[in-house]
């Protein structure tokens, strides 16, 4: 964890006491509706379908044990006794009250944490790689960086009303597991030939109702140069970006409308007038924060030998345990997905006791991923078997990691007023359909996305299975892509081998009703099988390879059957 | 008639100076810097904030200041409320004309809203990390 120190600290003291004040102006009639809606959004807090939504910041998806009891008590107090993780790592309370809001962001700092630009049209969260630290692919400790962001990111007096929000991703690994390329900005750690590190700059990637994969502005940035070259690039955007049309508003668009080239010589025009300039970062700030950051105290151990077997802890081991940079110590995933829970749930109670956990077994700390999963980073090998059985009675212990049933799905219709149709109910008929164990891991590897309408929150573009909530003649139906991928994200896996570029799902055809859904998922499910080359060949390589004919024959029959069986509609009609 | 904050101090205009020069926040800067006599011959400018949450003004400003080496009157106006004084005066305003509606007193409180930012700015060039001492 990245400690405060006094001024951080007197920040978010000052943001409580500047926040509570807007409220009660609004709430005593001195401020519009309309204006209070901005300044609340930089604080996470939304006007809901039922209540309003809260949306408390982790940053960078790192957690203390003693945080997370906070954010336990603080779901009790305030709340129905559940928070929900998002895939942009956050935790999302669903049911505050408007007037306790300053209430529980005065709680929040005293365990420094914030709803600071969480949502509103600024800098959000910068999204991390959740085995920042302990990956062995690392080429960066990321965190370190994503705080020098975050800082720099709060409070931005010049980017704090940008034409709309803007999301930055870091990745400190040579495998990418944030999406860097569906980001506004992604920043991509990499070494140059004289072994100096740097970043790859990515920008105008997005999804959204335009999904776009984002492109190269430049190859090798020096890491000193990192603020500046962000001050450049939001500063362009800030001058030129669209606000006469919330749906051209982002980024992504600006570059598309340029052109990447006349975005590039604006921004490296931009830049050139910065670069050397006061915020160049220092070698001793990147010390500074590196040595505020808590580091687990490793003992010096071997790895455990664990024999193959066919057991559920095998099955756990396989799915949900992955390396670690440091001898006899392993990383576990804490599956948030079991089924009959709505992803990403998780209750005070099992709060609680996840913190005891996490200080049991991991120095006290845990990590959010965007998969909407958690995460232990520091465990001891020989220590794995006896946190499994306690996860496994939490229901935590699902093992499921990188397989179908590890559903993302946003909030959709049961909480979110802009969806079009329903995701929880969705996943988890889903999650029932594949119930069995052996026939899931049979399939592999497979991200199952879903969203309740094409903000996209649950990321369906970039799942190699995406459903989508649309709204026909004010039904709830469901259309289904095949083929995306958020880039490499599994650990473990070989940059070399397997890494495989981020991708935007095709859509297969007309939409569906919500109860063929799991039949419709079946039918991919059976073609690919009937399709691999072998058990290494996933269904996105499958279908990389096939394009998505094949399994568009398979649902809707093939294209005469089609054209007949819509004259026949056609002529019943 | 319009409600000034000038130099922290409330102060009430019948009139906008005739010198003031507007710019929007589309308005690139640098078309005053080629205009005759160069940014140096002119004493006042004001760039509008046409929306609440519209903040291109914000770069305009900064680069007023800092690229161009502006030092004269620089007026936020428009949407100008208690909530934006802070960072529009980080970004080198030092005139504000509040909208229509806002309470001055309560008004400059907003200046008061954060004691410290992290970031290079017009006011204070120095970034927090140049200026923190130790770990
Ligand atoms: S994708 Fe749509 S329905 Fe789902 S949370 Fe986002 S806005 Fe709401």
């Amino acid at each position: 964890m990245y400690r405060y120190d006094d001024i951080d600290q007197r920040l978010v003291d000052e943001r409580v006491a500047q926040f509570r004040d807007q409220t009660q102006r609004f709430l005593a009639g001195a401020l519009s509706e309309d204006d209070f809606r901005q300044l609340r959004l930089r604080n996470g807090l939304y006007v809901q379908r039922y209540a309003p939504m809260l949306r408390i910041a982790i940053p960078y998806g790192l957690l203390s044990s003693r945080q997370l009891r906070k954010l336990a008590g603080i779901a009790q107090k305030y709340d129905r006794g559940y928070g929900h993780f998002s895939t942009r790592q956050n935790l999302q309370l669903n049911w505050p009250k408007l007037e306790e809001v300053p209430e529980i962001l005065a709680e929040l700092a005293t365990v420094e944490m914030h709803a600071i630009q969480t949502s509103g049209n600024c800098v959000r969260n910068i999204t991390a790689d959740h085995f920042a630290g302990v990956a062995r692919d690392e080429i960066v400790d990321s965190f370190v960086w994503c705080e020098l962001v975050r800082q720099w990111s709060t409070f931005h007096p010049e980017f704090n009303y940008l034409p709309r929000k803007f999301k930055i991703a870091i990745n400190g690994a040579s495998v990418d597991r944030v999406a860097t390329f569906v980001h506004d900005i992604g920043l991509h750690a990499v070494k140059n030939s004289a072994d100096e590190t740097g970043f790859r700059v990515i920008v105008g990637g997005g999804l959204g109702r335009t999904p776009i994969i984002g492109h190269v502005i430049r190859e090798f940035l020096p890491w000193p140069q990192l603020l500046n070259y962000l001050d450049a690039i939001l500063r362009v955007y800030n001058r030129y970006g669209r606000r006469d049309n919330l749906y051209k508003a982002r980024i992504k668009i600006l570059v598309k409308e340029r052109g990447l080239e006349k975005f590039r010589a604006e921004v490296e025009a931009e830049w050139a007038h910065l670069k050397d300039g006061p915020a160049t970062v220092t070698e001793e700030e990147i010390r500074r924060i590196e040595a505020r950051f808590t580091r687990p105290r490793y003992e010096k151990l071997v790895d455990v030998d664990f024999p193959a077997a066919k057991t559920p802890f095998a099955a756990w081991m396989k799915r949900n345990v992955h390396p670690h940079q440091q001898p006899g110590y392993a990383v576990v995933t804490l599956s948030l997905k079991k089924t009959g829970v709505p992803p990403g749930d998780v209750t005070s109670e099992q709060m609680s006791r996840i913190a005891q956990l996490a200080e049991d077994y991991s120095f006290g700390e845990l990590r959010v991923t965007h998969e909407q999963n958690l995460v232990f980073a520091d465990v001891r090998q020989a220590e794995l078997n006896s946190l499994w059985q306690a996860l496994r009675e939490l229901g935590l212990a699902t093992p499921n990691i990188g397989l179908l049933t590890n559903i993302i799905a946003c909030p959709g219709g049961d909480f979110c007023s802009l969806a079009n149709a329903k995701s929880i109910p969705v996943a988890e008929a889903i999650q029932r359909r594949f119930d069995d164990l052996d026939y899931l891991h049979d399939i592999g590897e497979l991200d199952l996305n879903i969203s309740g309408c094409m903000n996209a929150c649950g990321h369906h573009h970039v799942g190699h299975i995406g459903i989508l909530g649309v709204d026909k003649n004010g039904e709830e139906w469901y259309q289904i892509e095949i083929g995306g991928n958020q880039g490499e994200t599994r650990p473990g896996v070989s940059a070399a081998t397997k890494a495989t570029p981020t991708a935007l799902g095709k859509v297969i055809g007309p939409s569906f009703a919500r109860a063929d859904v799991p039949d419709v998922i079946e039918r991919l499910i059976e073609i690919y099988l009937k399709r691999r080359d072998s058990e290494a060949e996933r269904f996105v390589d499958v279908v990389r390879r096939l394009g998505i004919e094949p399994f568009k024959i398979g649902v809707y029959g093939n294209p005469d059957q089609r054209t007949t069986d819509r004259r026949r509609i056609l002529a019943a009609a | 008639m319009a409600t000034l904050i000038k130099e922290r101090r409330i102060v009430e205009e019948s009139s906008r100076p005739p010198e003031l020069v507007l710019l929007q926040p589309s308005d690139d800067p640098a078309a005053l810097v080629d205009r005759i006599g160069g940014i140096a011959a002119i004493t006042a400018i004001a760039v509008n904030f046409p929306k609440f949450g519209d903040g291109g003004g914000y770069s305009i400003a900064r680069l007023l200041r800092e690229r161009y080496g502006y030092q004269g009157e620089l007026r936020a106006v428009g949407e100008v409320a208690r909530d934006h004084l802070h960072a529009m005066a980080q970004c080198g305003f030092n005139v504000f004309e509040l909208r229509a509606g806002e309470d001055p007193e309560e008004a400059l409180k907003g200046f008061g809203d954060f004691s410290e930012q992290y970031q290079a700015t017009t006011a204070q060039p120095a970034p927090l990390f140049r200026r923190r001492a130790g770990p």
